[in-house]
């Protein structure tokens, strides 16, 4: 994996709290084979109209969209199903990082094992972004903070190891591996 | 040694090198189960690494999600419908054979939905720690394992190693006492739940269902209950083993014999947390207060009595509330019961066990499905759809004019082409009324056996007490 130590972008906002997986992918793609090329069927159901063409309505339709690399959301981003095809198609729509009150425990884990950075902030800051659309946001890995165009600069709570293995583009299962000797030994201890 | 939960004797039975403020724990992994859509890319990654799959022996693979459930596409005489379906489950064959696991494919006689199956076979045990990619592992809880749903990376992970990096989770009691009335169940009780704690009260928690009413549910229903912890946000969700437990594993294939099942008991009996241990977390619930259950928007926590009225999203800053209303095609105060509906579904992991067909088979004996509505009955597992025509369930099923049909996840989330239409209303026994979930643009209300067979009779949002 790239090594990932900055994100720096403008936003694109979609205010709903309980963003669930299958709007974030929905279930009729999961049947691909790959991680690739979901970023075409991102937020599909928000994003299409039934004959497929573009819905107007919808933020990443907009042209402010393009080239954005941040989405915040509403609370309890990421909620439902364990399938890592969502922060698969984020990543492959563009996204690097996602930022709400709070993100769902089974897509933050995927997200940051794929180097999607899941952001969790206070309400304050959290409704300031949400207000804001459009504004640049500077995430920075190393120190664990997020500055905003004001000049506002909060913390941000990132697990020690999964940042330790982004910042170094470190693969989680390299380390996993290294604990072989350690898993042998457990199994020699089990009744079965 | 200080006073520990359920939770904690699986967790601490489990670390191989516990963590610490830089690295998580090293968790092993008793039973891998595993199915077509979350693997192909866990299997990718083994294959250019060139590794094994570790132990194979704790893998328990499966098709369950992509499968269709007509017997004529299932046993082959004619094609699978969903091209992208069929590779998928060939895929999953291939890797099977190449990674020399044991598959219970399309045609075995044991297959059926992974977490239905895996408790059948008593592959599931006490005290284990489970995972899948899957996030309706948590069904597992009710045996007292530690059990959640993964990511692909994560399956491919304990593929190579058995085991799993995890930050240990905080503990939730959820404290239940109280006779449940009749014709409220399990499905109404953690619906009941997750309307209490809502759909992100429970992240970042493990669950443990304790108190009365818990120790008074069968297996059937304590599966139903621990089922539906992730739609509370938690991955997990415990219920300490007891003799209820044990007596529906004694004799299961795969669950210990002769001596290893006194010694397996006598280890479990000790799983149960100590008296005094304590919670990060906890809530009370009265089960006698507690009526059927029926959601109303876009996520389970959107949840009424059957015989209630969509409260008013006043004064919330919040626009999911609008936006699930316009969805459903309801306005704040609407009374749910006696709306008209278009498709009934009676199964999934949630809802798809022989005690579940057996409460919808009371309902529709001798009575007839609405004129114009579909009801769709899938049950879990190949061996309970045995055991339903055994009983004469089946039968019923078919005289009341309903769709049966072989096993799989189906129509909860329409990968299969089990789908319901654009704006119909579907009553549901399944665990999720995301927009879309059962096809694009269908209406999902969640609900208990009884209350979708008693609305499939009436064509219309029914509550099942006036029908048993």
């Amino acid at each position: 994996m790239e090594p990932l130590q900055r994100v720096r972008s403008r936003t694109v906002v979609i205010t709903s709290s309980n963003i669930d997986t299958d709007q974030i992918i929905p279930a009729r793609f999961l049947t691909t084979t790959t991680k690739e090329g979901l970023g075409r069927q991102a937020f599909a159901d928000w994003r299409y109209l039934a004959d497929g063409s573009p819905n107007p309505d919808f933020v990443l339709n907009r042209p402010a969209a393009a080239g954005c690399r941040i989405l915040v959301a509403g609370r309890n981003f990421g909620c439902g199903s364990s399938r890592e095809h969502a922060p698969w198609a984020l990543l492959d729509y563009g996204f690097r990082a996602v930022i709400s009150t709070e993100i769902a425990d089974i897509f933050k884990s995927n997200a940051l094992k794929n180097g999607l950075l899941p952001i969790t902030v206070d309400a304050a800051t959290a409704d300031w972004l949400l207000t804001h659309e459009g504004t640049e946001v500077d995430i920075d890995l190393a120190t664990a903070r997020l500055t905003l165009s004001t000049g506002a600069s909060v913390g941000f709570p990132i697990e020690a190891f999964a940042r330790h293995c982004l910042l170094n583009g470190v693969d989680e299962l390299g380390y996993l591996r290294s604990k072989l000797p350690d898993i042998e030994r457990y199994e020699a201890t089990r009744p079965w | 040694m200080a006073a520990r939960t359920l939770f904690d004797k699986v967790w601490s039975a489990h670390e191989v090198v516990p963590e610490t403020t830089d690295t998580p724990a090293v968790l092993y992994i008793d039973l891998h189960l595993i199915h077509e859509v979350t693997t192909p890319q866990a299997f990718s990654v083994l294959r250019s690494l060139s590794l094994p799959v570790r132990r194979p022996g704790r893998t328990l693979a499966t098709m369950d999600h992509s499968t269709p459930t007509s017997s004529d596409q299932v046993f082959g005489r004619i094609p699978i419908k969903v091209d992208a379906a069929a590779r998928q489950v060939r895929q999953l064959e291939k890797n099977a054979a190449d990674f020399g696991l044991e598959l219970f494919d399309m045609r075995d006689s044991r297959r059926g939905i992974v977490h239905v199956i895996s408790p059948e076979l008593g592959a599931t045990q006490p005290g284990m720690t489970i995972v899948c990619g899957d996030s309706h592992t948590s069904t597992h809880g009710a045996f007292g394992a530690l059990a959640f749903g993964i990511g692909s990376t994560e399956v491919g992970h304990v593929f190579a190693t058995q085991c799993l990096l995890q930050r240990k989770p905080k503990t939730f009691a959820i404290n239940v006492e109280g006779d449940l009335r009749p014709g409220v169940g399990a499905k109404d009780l953690i619906l009941h739940i997750i309307g209490k704690i809502g759909v992100s009260g429970g992240t970042g928690y493990v669950l443990e269902y304790r108190g009365s009413t818990i120790r008074g549910l069968t297996m059937d229903e304590r599966m139903t209950v621990c089922n539906m912890s992730i739609e509370a946000g938690a991955r997990g969700g415990m219920i300490a083993p007891d003799e209820t437990t044990f007596a529906y594993l004694k004799g299961r294939p795969r669950a210990p014999a002769g001596g290893d099942w006194d010694a397996a008991v006598a280890r479990w009996r000790a799983l149960a947390g100590d008296p005094e241990a304590i919670f990060d977390a906890s809530v009370d619930i009265d089960a006698s207060a507690i009526e059927p259950m029926i959601t109303y928007g876009t996520n389970p926590g959107m949840v009424i009595p059957v015989t209630g009225s969509i409260p008013g999203g006043a004064g919330s800053t919040d626009p999911v509330h609008e936006k699930a209303l316009a969805y459903m095609g309801f306005t704040d105060g609407d009374a749910l019961l006696g709306k008209p509906i278009d498709v009934v579904f009676i199964g999934s992991c949630t809802n798809g066990r022989l005690e579940d067909l057996q409460a919808a088979a009371r309902v529709l004996k001798g009575r007839k499905v609405a004129p114009g509505v579909k009801l769709l009955i899938v049950p879990g597992s190949q061996q309970i759809k045995r055991e339903a025509e055994a009983l004469g369930l089946a039968q019923i099923f078919k005289d009341a004019g309903a769709d049966w049909r072989e096993s799989g996840c189906s129509m909860c989330l329409g990968m299969n082409g089990d789908t319901v239409g654009p704006g119909q209303y579907a009553v549901s026994t399944s665990n999720r009324n995301f927009e879309g979930r059962q096809g694009v643009g269908a209406r999902t209300l969640l609900v208990s056996p009884l209350t979708a067979a008693a609305s499939a009779v009436k064509g219309r949002i029914t509550d099942p007490r006036e029908l048993v």
